[in-house]
C-alpha cells in the first residue's frame, strides 16, 4: 500500500525541542530543516542534533526527510550525517535539472557503499522552487529511482516569477499543474507548498481544498496546528467511504466467484475506479473513520 | 583529539545544553555544571559528558555545562560540536559517530 504523506511538517534542524516533540502532532512526514532554517555557523551542531535524533528519537511510523544544502554548501556531509542515521528520505533545495539529483543520488550511493547500507534504502525527494525547475519537472521527477515525491517551493518560485503570493493562489497554478503532471508520469508523490500565515485558518483551509482538489498528495506545514486542518479536508465524506467500501466488497466478491467483469449497484468498475476505492480506504483509516474489521 | 581553543556549542534554551570546552594543562578533565535538573540528573549529565570527551579522545579538558533539560541525545551531539570546533576540525567522523549508542 502507498504511503500517505497528506502533512510534511517542517522542523528546524538546530532546534533540540522541537526534534524532541516533531513525532507527537500526528504528521506523516517530518522534514527536518538543515537548509534555510540552519544559519552558517550553526551547520554542524545541527548536523549533529539531527543525526542523533534520528537515531535515538521514536518516529514509530512516522516518514523521516532532511532537507539538505546544496552539495557545494555542505550537502556531502549533510548526506553523510544522516544516511548514517538511517533517514527515509533525503530533500533536496532548489532542484532545477534532473542532473542535480543524479549527483546527489551518486553521494548518497557512496555513502550506502561505504558504511555498508543497502544500496538504495536511502529515498530522496526534490523541491522545485524555480522557472527553470517547474520547466523540467517531468525529467526531474524521472531522474532516480529514489525518487519518492516531488514539492513545490513557492516562496522562491514567486520571487523567481517576478510576482508574489497571492491568496487564490493564481500565481502558482502553472507550477502546481505541472509538478503534479510530472509526478502522475513518474508515479511519485507530489506536495504543496508551505503556507506562512499561520494565524489565517480560513485561507489555509481554502488553499489546502484547492490543492486536495488538483490532485495533490498532500501539504508541507510548519506548525502543528496546521495538521489537523490539513488531515480533516482529506478526510472522505461518509458517502465516499461508502462507495469505496461496496467497490472493495464487489472486488473480492468477483475475485471469490472468478469473475473477471466486476459491477457495484449496476455500475461497471474498471482499474481507476478501484484505485481511487483504495485511497479513500487509506485516508479514511488514517482518519480513523474506519478500522481494519469494517471492510 | 586535542582542543586547541575555546569553543562553544548550543544555547540555553529549552530542552538544550550549552557546554563550553576549553584546554587545559592539567591533566584531567573538570566538569562543571549547572543544571535545572541537577538533583535527579546531574549525574547521569557528567557521564554522557565523560563518556562522549572518551569517546573523542579527549583527556584534558576544563568543561562548562549550562543544562537545561536537554536528552541525552543532545548532550553528546553537544559535546562532540564543541570539542570539533576546540580543535579546528570541520570534517568530521560520520564513520566513529554513527558507531555511538546516542
Amino acid at each position: 500500500m502507498e504511503r500517505l504523506r497528506r502533512t510534511m511538517m517542517f522542523v528546524p534542524g538546530a532546534n533540540p525541542a522541537m526534534l524532541r516533540d516533531a513525532p507527537l502532532y500526528g504528521a506523516d512526514s517530518i522534514m527536518f530543516d538543515l537548509e534555510d532554517a540552519v544559519s552558517l555557523k550553526e551547520k554542524d551542531s545541527a548536523r549533529l542534533l539531527v543525526h542523533n535524533a534520528l537515531k535515538t528519537v521514536d518516529f514509530s511510523n512516522t516518514e523521516t526527510v532532511v532537507r539538505i544544502n546544496a552539495l557545494e554548501d555542505g550537502g556531502d556531509q549533510d548526506i553523510e550525517a544522516v544516511v548514517t542515521a538511517g533517514v527515509n528520505v533525503v530533500r533536496l533545495p532548489k532542484t532545477e535539472r534532473a542532473e542535480d539529483i543524479v549527483e546527489v543520488a551518486k553521494v548518497i550511493t557512496d555513502v550506502e557503499e561505504r558504511y555498508g547500507i543497502e544500496v538504495g534504502r536511502t529515498k530522496m525527494m526534490a523541491a522545485i522552487e524555480s522557472a527553470e525547475g517547474v520547466m523540467n519537472a517531468r525529467e526531474i521527477a524521472l531522474a532516480s529511482d529514489r525518487l519518492i515525491g516531488i514539492a513545490l517551493g513557492a516562496e522562491d518560485y514567486v520571487t523567481n516569477m517576478k510576482t508574489r503570493r497571492y491568496p487564490n493562489g493564481q500565481e502558482l497554478f502553472f507550477a502546481r499543474n505541472m509538478i503534479l503532471h510530472a509526478a502522475r508520469i513518474a508515479g511519485i508523490a507530489a506536495i504543496d507548498t508551505v503556507y506562512s500565515d499561520v494565524e489565517n485558518t480560513e485561507g489555509f483551509q481554502a488553499e489546502v481544498t484547492l490543492i486536495k482538489q488538483l490532485g495533490f498528495d498532500g501539504k508541507s506545514v510548519i506548525n502543528p496546528r496546521q495538521i489537523p486542518l490539513v488531515n480533516a479536508i482529506y478526510a472522505p465524506t461518509e458517502k465516499e467511504i461508502q462507495n469505496a467500501k461496496e467497490v472493495i466488497w464487489g472486488i473480492r466478491e468477483a475475485e471469490a466467484k472468478g469473475s473477471g467483469v466486476i459491477s457495484v449497484n449496476g455500475k461497471m468498475v474498471d482499474k481507476p475506479i478501484v484505485e481511487r476505492a483504495e485511497r479513500v480506504i487509506a485516508l479514511a483509516k488514517a482518519a480513523k473513520l474506519i478500522t481494519e474489521e469494517d471492510i | 583529539m586535542e582542543l586547541i581553543k575555546h569553543a562553544v556549542a548550543g544555547t540555553v534554551e529549552s530542552s538544550d545544553i550549552m557546554v563550553t570546552v576549553e584546554p587545559t594543562n592539567q591533566q584531567a578533565i573538570t566538569i562543571d555544571l549547572d543544571s535545572s535538573v541537577e538533583k535527579q540528573f546531574g549525574k547521569q549529565i557528567r557521564a554522557v559528558i565523560q563518556e562522549t570527551l572518551t569517546k573523542l579522545g579527549v583527556q584534558a579538558a576544563k568543561i562548562t555545562a549550562i543544562d537545561k533539560g536537554a536528552l541525552d541525545c543532545t548532550i553528546q551531539a553537544r559535546v562532540i560540536t564543541a570539542v570539533y570546533r576546540s580543535a579546528g576540525k570541520e570534517n568530521y567522523d560520520w564513520k566513529e559517530i554513527s558507531s555511538w549508542n546516542a
